[in-house]
């Protein structure tokens, strides 16, 4: 599949040339398994496992949650609680299915981060960096409607919040919102239908990863240098590459094993930590929660929805020029979406031309205030939307679309990169030493027959 | 002889034969037509599938068919306020004291950020004030007693609490800070719109039909 020269699938016996040549499935596993990987990945290339195996634990516990699930107004909070007091391991299922939410984001927001950092996103990795930013949407999504499925108080209101921001598009809102909503509220036809599309979405997300893995094994993986593996000749490939099985894969595992040490900590300890009391309180469309917030991995996102209020100029300006089209509150929603978007686009943002920010001194600051920036906001969507939280919130969410569409720009231009190493063997050499004249597996004949 | 009855497409069907253009001939056009003709009655064939799948998941006939509700508001003292749950949502219907109505009568529609009434039981369009927001009487008088309006937050939908809360003694928006004042006209915070008013009349001395 790589353009990367390796070891191709050669089909031995009768049986296997017998179904290579009707089906050639066993070349394609093979070929995906033992694609040449840059010998010089850190500790940050794990998380795309992670990813992997929290799609796997979402869908199969989902699958068995769904066995004992009511998605009925009148009985869903009651048949969460059967599964917590009377399934058989019920709870743990639960638990498991409601924390691994969290690990999901943990995971990929440190892997596109991993992304944005070693520019992972840059050319010819532009669709592997679109079809991740889909599957990211499609996780958020997915998240929200998993958490409205219990019916608790913040269920209900976290639904009335998001669907309304569909009736804040101008003319057609309110019909795409009740049409979303399947009536004037927040009911039983919307709980219904954000089952059916919870237990959807995962399947598509599936289907999306394999097209991901398909991209970037295409192109080859990116690495901590952001330099090209050497594809003139099989050796030079081999000097800078080992193949995904087992080197890879053994060291993935085991860094999942540290994750899932700290996952099952919390989920056996503190299940409920990440979570909101109030949802253990039965959905009530008479009275709001005093503080309706989202789940922790949508606050940044929320704190950039609530900044731009109508008091702030850009939103007075753009009332003016759209002739009230664009309002206060629709211009939060454009905002919020529109955080997303930059971010999908940094691939023709970023102008430099080194990709990896290791090599690019002036970067390093602007990158490590957007990684901060992401906690600022993360807590100033948690705070009440009064006082000085709402200007907190405000600067941070001008930085992070000043980072994508002013920084990133200007700092190709203006800056002056150091020199990355011109190959990866070299790199790998001045990090880990020479292993050809040791025992290290860099020149070990790789296993490949 | 096939060959002679092929001769007008110049002896034999050939891939250059074929790609050549056909614009001015008469036979291509009649396949022009065909072709957009099929793809035509393919496309409404599409959209008349799709549109049933699209459909199902606006409202029901069920939820649609809830949508007038009578309210006994005799028992309803001054300065106090009865919630119902009226199409999925909460309306408030306030018996406001003397005060509320002066301090509402007051206001200057400058100070308004929104200075529509949004109140379907009147002329559209009409100003937002204090009488184009309260409704009229059992008596047909509009003396300001009675408000009755969608418990809905024109942010984003959540329910903001009463009995004077907020800076302008009417209502608080917990979820994002938007202040109502007592006629439930948006003064602070991020709410777009004032609280939209339901159609409302009163039917008899003590009861409100909503719808």
């Amino acid at each position: 599949m790589s353009g990367i020269p390796h070891d191709h699938y050669e089909p031995k016996s009768n049986a296997e040339k017998w179904l290579h040549s009707r089906l050639p499935i066993m070349g394609l596993l093979y070929d995906t398994l033992m694609i040449p990987t840059p010998k010089n990945l850190n500790w940050m290339w794990i998380w795309g496992i992670v990813l992997v195996f929290c799609l796997v634990m979402q869908i199969v516990t989902g699958i068995i949650l769904v066995m004992h699930y009511t998605p009925h107004v009148d009985l869903a909070f009651a048949s969460v609680e059967h599964i917590m007091r009377n399934v058989n391991g019920g709870w743990a299922i639960r638990y498991i299915h409601q924390n691994g939410a969290s690990l999901f984001f943990i995971a990929v927001y440190l892997h596109i981060f991993r992304g944005l950092y070693y520019g992972s996103y840059k050319a010819p990795r532009e669709v592997t960096w679109i079809v991740g930013m889909l599957i990211y949407l499609l996780m958020m999504g997915t998240a929200f409607m998993g958490y409205v499925l219990p019916w608790g108080q913040m269920s209900f209101w976290g639904a009335t919040v998001i669907t309304g921001l569909f009736g804040a598009i101008p003319f057609v809102g309110e019909a795409i919102q009740t049409w979303l909503l399947g009536g004037p509220a927040v009911d039983n036809a919307t709980l219904n239908r954000f089952l059916s599309l919870h237990y959807l979405l995962p399947f598509v997300i599936l289907g999306l990863v394999i097209v991901h893995v398909w991209a970037f094994h295409t192109t080859g993986n990116n690495n901590p240098t952001g330099v090209d593996v050497r594809r003139a000749s099989k050796k030079e490939a081999e000097a800078d590459t080992l193949p995904f099985w087992p080197y890879f894969v053994i060291k993935d595992l085991f860094a999942l094993a540290v994750v899932l040490v700290a996952f099952f900590a919390i989920v056996g300890f503190m299940p409920n930590y990440l979570g909101h009391p109030d949802n253990y309180i039965e959905a009530n469309p008479l009275v709001t929660p005093a503080h309706i917030v989202p789940e922790w991995y949508f606050l940044p996102f929320y704190a950039i929805l609530r900044a731009f209020d109508g008091e702030v100029w850009v939103v007075i300006a753009a009332d003016f020029l759209t002739g009230g089209i664009v309002d206060a509150k629709f211009f939060g929603v454009l905002a919020m979406f529109g955080a997303i978007i930059v971010m999908a686009l940094v691939p023709w943002l970023d102008t430099s031309s080194v990709r990896s920010g290791r090599y690019r001194p002036m970067f390093k600051p602007w990158f490590w205030v957007f990684v901060i920036n992401f906690f600022v906001l993360m807590w100033a969507g948690a705070m009440p939307a009064e006082g000085i939280y709402p200007y907190i919130a405000l600067i941070g969410s001008a930085y992070w679309f000043a980072y994508f569409l002013v920084i990133l720009p200007l700092l190709g231009v203006l800056e002056k990169p150091t020199i990355p190493p011109s190959t990866i063997e070299e790199d790998f050499n001045a990090h880990y030493g020479n292993a050809s004249v040791g025992t290290g597996p860099a020149s070990a004949k790789i296993p490949a027959e | 002889m096939a060959s002679i009855q092929l001769a007008p497409f110049g002896g034999s069907l050939t891939r250059e034969t074929l790609s050549v253009s056909h614009a001015e001939d008469q036979s291509s056009t009649r396949r022009d037509f065909l072709y957009y003709a099929t793809g035509g009655v393919g496309a409404v064939v599409t959209g008349a599938a799709v549109w049933p799948l699209v459909n199902q998941m606006n409202p029901s006939a069920d939820v649609q068919a809830a949508s007038t509700m009578r309210v006994d508001v005799s028992g309803v003292q001054e300065g106090t306020q009865l919630t119902v749950l009226f199409l999925g949502k909460p309306v408030f219907i306030r018996r406001r004291t003397q005060d509320e109505i002066e301090t509402a009568r007051a206001v200057n529609m400058n100070d308004l950020v929104d200075t529509d009434s949004r109140n379907p039981n009147i002329a559209a369009g009409s100003d937002a004030h204090d009488e184009n927001r309260s409704l009229t009487t059992p008596e047909g008088e509009n003396t300001g007693e009675w408000l009755v309006m969608q418990g809905v937050c024109t942010h984003l939908g959540c329910v903001p609490l009463g009995d004077g809360a907020g800076e302008f003694g009417g209502w608080f928006c917990p979820c994002h800070g938007s202040h109502y004042d007592t006629a439930g006209r948006i003064r602070k915070g991020p709410a777009p719109q004032n609280l939209h008013i339901p159609n409302a009349s009163f039917v008899d001395d003590t009861t409100i039909l909503l719808g």
